[in-house]
């Protein structure tokens, strides 16, 4: 018998605007010790269905169907039997750590809580319990950790909590809703990592909840795929992913940029250097409680970035959170000013210029966000957000005339026309997007900044965008500044990549030669740490994983974490950057094994 | 035209898309169908409305004017001088012989105004102070907030009471009055929301694309306030009636003949032992039909334009 069945389950919400199907009579079983994954794209209701089964739904919602786990009914009881399963024998760990912590409690505290409600089971026992826990989802210090509160753990320490929060009462059925999404991608590989070995070690049932075919491929035994919270498919995941029966999944998988796969010819680059950027620097003031009034510390956001830049190049900008690659991109808009280095943009030096001089060179750089909503003014029609860079730039323009533009630019970037008197909460994400390219475009700029552009978009979407970015540059002849944290989609797009590690250039080569030859052990990891869209080749693939978790860039000397012994004589050392092979820059760093063993010295103390 | 066909091609595309183009449902549009569908908020607007028309219009339906003394009266205003449809005295007279009905009409417009001129300078300066305070921040900040901080410090209501001795009681000195106190709580309020607007990545966007700054606080930034502004705005005009009302009930304020909600609402209260309570009833119904009409209002458009409901 499976351990979870689910049988004709159906999820309906009334809201306002009338029912709303989220979940239509899906059918689906779990067997012991099975990880099965549900992919879809946002608003598949792939989440609504074990919303559902947890008893979580919002109070508009209603579900119909039967879900028995173990044999007894989960669906629609009262809450005092659900909540006898609930916790005990099926455990949830959601995407946000932070927000599925509470603020106000230590983590033991919280830990503790569980085991209290579940096993009545209080004082030291509980604590050691816990402890072994936290040890096990391999949380270093975790005595210390133990007594600290949510906020003062990263995010990759703050989701082995829940994990093991969740695996207290050595629960038969874990689901997973969107674990790493909001992770790094090294520290998603860990997550993943120690979830595949508590599924094998405690024979813990998992139900996968992704939008991401890598983590699928990596995870899973069995895939469902959701859209429109129908089944499309299901299947072994051998099967689904070398043998996809349906459009959809075939769509999914095409759309998935995979990072080992052969890439279209990169387009043609002129000589002319557009762009140069010196030792730009960029320096925060933090506020520290030290002492009576606390002090300010200096913060190296950007410690030290050259590059330059080509007509019709992309560069694209590769690093984990905190590496400074946004802060790197308002330095050379100029947004945030840089505390040294220079800006030349077509040999003239744009740091220290005043407002007036600078928005003449506004017309030529232009950027493009992360969240398409954010970047729209709520108030506006996009038309009006669209035409904003004319009535800036090319104030002479009729009103009749500026309409034209702007509807021959939204037909340009794929938007139809008649959407003109739209506001930005009447479209969807992709939509919007379109429209902060459409006004980032308007005005033919030689430069555009496309910070994370696409990582707030479905997989298919994504795809969509990076093609008509590619088209745009194509036609319009500009260069780009490619910032993301995903290196299969960096891998797409960029003509060159550069690799930053807390604020400083790792190494920067040309797209193909620095994913096929990476030589710095930080980039080698990053990019082992990817997963392929491909279950075959995920079984077989080695990682490379650096110890220990990444450093607070306010730590001194955190930057010389791959030069280990200049790290102890001078912590003020910044690695130089040296040219392995024509135009393959690397910085200066020790052997693999030099900075493994460097690294475990210092964690044991 | 024929000269340049790219511009007749372009009127073309205009054209064709006029056809076509699908109207929008703004922000705006979504506030009105809630205020619509909130009873208590629809039922207070169509009496705001009635009163508005009451005051403005009410004066045609009475034979008699506001200040015009009823000699026949005289002495006998506890028994002659009563409600009645007759004499055409609706509201009855006033302890000195004016009929009450004209009087109400008149106070009832004052008090409107001085609430809807007040609420008026306080949403044209407050916001405007408060929104560029708020975006250019730093040292500017400073000294404007301060500045709000210092007037605000200062106690009002004397320094209104020493300006209508020094300079005399007229509407103007009392207009000036009100408005110079009411923009400081908008002011900071506006700031407060700018604070928050101006981090927003659209804003961020505006700066990149070269927007002048005064641009981006009045086409990007006091668009986002207008919904707390307005809210405020509804919620402040009550207060300053009641405001205008403690002032004119002390005496100063509005000068005879004119009158004001609060004048008569004084007069009614110092003559209750005289008989003649409807001196004092009918201002007050009016004075809380009005006070009730503007809160209900308020209440109305917060719920309709709070964020939280999307």
């Amino acid at each position: 018998m499976a351990l979870l069945d689910v049988r004709n389950l159906s999820v309906a919400f009334e809201t306002g605007d009338g029912r709303v199907d989220a979940v239509k009579d899906i059918t689906l079983s779990i067997e012991t010790g099975q990880c099965m994954g549900i992919v879809g794209e946002s608003g598949s209701g792939k989440s609504q269905t074990f919303m559902a089964l947890m008893g979580l739904l919002a109070r508009n919602g209603t579900a119909s169907g039967s879900a028995k786990f173990n044999g007894q009914e989960m669906l629609n009881v009262p809450a005092v039997e659900a909540n006898k399963v609930r916790g005990a024998d099926v455990a949830m760990i959601f995407q946000d750590p932070l927000t599925a912590l509470t603020p106000h409690l230590t983590v033991g505290q919280q830990m503790s809580e569980v085991l209290e409600v579940h096993k009545n089971m209080k004082g030291a026992a509980a604590k050691r319990l816990c402890l072994d826990w936290l040890d096990r989802v391999r949380i270093p210090e975790g005595a210390a950790r133990f007594d600290q509160y949510p906020h003062q753990l990263s995010g990759g320490m703050r989701q082995r909590v829940m994990i093991a929060m969740a695996m207290l009462c050595k629960p038969k059925l874990l689901i997973a809703d969107e674990p790493t999404t909001a992770l790094d991608v090294t520290v998603q590989a860990d997550v993943l990592d120690l979830m595949k070995n508590l599924q094998e070690e405690e024979q813990t049932a998992i139900a996968l909840i992704t939008h991401d075919m890598g983590v699928v491929a990596r995870m899973c035994d069995t895939v469902a795929v959701m859209r429109h919270g129908q089944y499309v498919e299901e299947g072994a995941v051998e099967t689904l992913f070398h043998a996809p029966q349906h459009d959809y999944t075939r769509m999914l998988l095409d759309a998935m940029p995979r990072i080992d796969a052969p890439t279209e010819a990169a387009t043609e680059v002129d000589a002319e250097r557009i762009l140069d950027v010196q030792d730009v620097e960029v320096n925060f003031d933090i506020r520290v409680n030290k002492g009576l009034f606390g002090k300010t510390i200096p913060l190296r956001a950007v410690d030290g970035v050259s590059f330059d830049l080509a007509r019709k190049e992309t560069l694209g900008i590769v690093g984990e959170s905190g590496c400074g690659k946004s802060t790197l991109a308002r330095a050379v808009l100029q947004l945030i000013p840089p505390s040294a280095g220079k800006v030349l943009w077509m040999g003239q030096n744009l740091t220290g210029l005043g407002r007036p001089q600078m928005a003449a060179h506004r017309k030529n750089l232009q950027i493009v966000f992360q969240d398409p909503l954010a970047s729209l003014n709520p108030r506006m029609t996009i038309a009006a957000s669209i035409a904003e860079p004319l009535l800036t730039f090319q104030p002479a323009l009729s009103a009749k005339e500026r309409t034209a533009k702007v509807a021959e630019m939204m037909e340009r970037v794929g938007l139809d026309q008649r959407m003109i008197n739209r506001y930005p909460h009447e479209l969807s994400g992709g939509q919007n997007q379109r429209v902060g390219i459409a006004r980032a475009m308007i005005n033919r700029p030689e430069l555009v900044v496309c910070d994370e552009a696409v990582s707030a978009l479905d997989v298919s979407i994504q795809a969509q965008i990076i093609r008509l970015l590619k088209d745009l540059q194509a036609d319009m002849g500009l260069s780009m500044m490619f910032i993301s944290h995903d290196l299969s989609v960096v891998r797409d797009i960029s003509h060159r990549i550069m690799v930053l590690y807390l604020g400083r250039v790792v190494e920067m080569a040309d797209r193909d030669e620095i994913y096929q030859n990476p030589v710095h052990p930080y980039t080698q990891s990053l990019i082992s740490a990817v997963p392929i869209p491909d279950p075959r080749v995920e079984k077989t693939r080695q990682r490379i994983k650096l110890p220990g978790e990444l450093p607070s860039p306010l730590d001194p000397g955190a930057g010389l974490r791959f030069l280990p012994s200049k790290r102890r004589v001078d912590p003020g050392y910044r690695p130089a950057l040296m040219e392995v092979s024509p135009g393959h820059w690397v910085a200066e760093h020790e052997s693999f094994e030099a900075i493994v063993q460097a690294e475990e010295r210092r964690l044991a103390g | 035209m024929a000269l340049n066909p790219q511009a007749s091609g372009m009127d073309d595309v205009v054209e064709a898309m006029n056809l076509t183009e699908v109207q929008g449902r703004s922000l705006w549009a979504d506030a009105r169908a809630r205020f619509v569908r909130n009873k208590a908020a629809m039922f207070a607007s169509i009496l705001l409305l009635a009163l508005l028309a009451f005051s403005v219009l009410g004066g045609f339906l009475t034979e008699y004017d506001k200040e015009t003394v009823d000699f026949t009266l005289m002495g006998a205003n506890a028994y002659k001088g009563v409600p009645s449809m007759e004499t055409g005295h609706f509201f009855g007279t006033d302890a000195s012989g004016r009929d009450l009905y004209a009087r109400v009409v008149q106070g009832t417009r004052i008090s409107i105004m001085v609430g809807i001129v007040g609420a008026i300078v306080a949403v044209v300066v407050g916001t405007l102070y408060g929104a560029t305070a708020g975006y250019f921040g730093g040292r500017l900040d400073g000294i404007m907030m301060r500045t709000v901080d210092v007037l605000m410090s200062i106690p009002f209501m004397f320094v209104l009471i020493i300006m209508l001795v020094v300079f005399g009681r007229s509407i103007f000195m009392l207009f000036l009055g009100i408005g110079l106190i009411s923009w400081l709580d908008m002011a900071r309020i506006a700031r407060g929301q700018t604070l928050s607007i101006k981090n927003k990545e659209f804003v961020e966007v505006a700066h990149a694309i070269g927007v002048h700054p005064l641009r981006i606080i009045l086409r990007h930034i006091v668009p986002n306030l207008a919904g707390i502004v307005i809210v405020y705005a509804t919620l402040l005009v009550p207060q300053l009636i009641i405001f205008e009302s403690f002032i004119s009930f002390l005496g100063l304020g509005v000068q005879e003949p004119n009158t004001s909600l609060g004048a008569l609402i004084s007069e009614g209260a110092a003559n209750m032992s005289n008989g003649t309570p409807w001196q004092l009833t009918y201002p007050l119904i009016f004075f809380v039909l009005t006070i009730f009409a503007f809160f209900f209002v308020g209440d109305g458009l917060r719920d309709a334009l709070d964020p939280k409901d999307r």
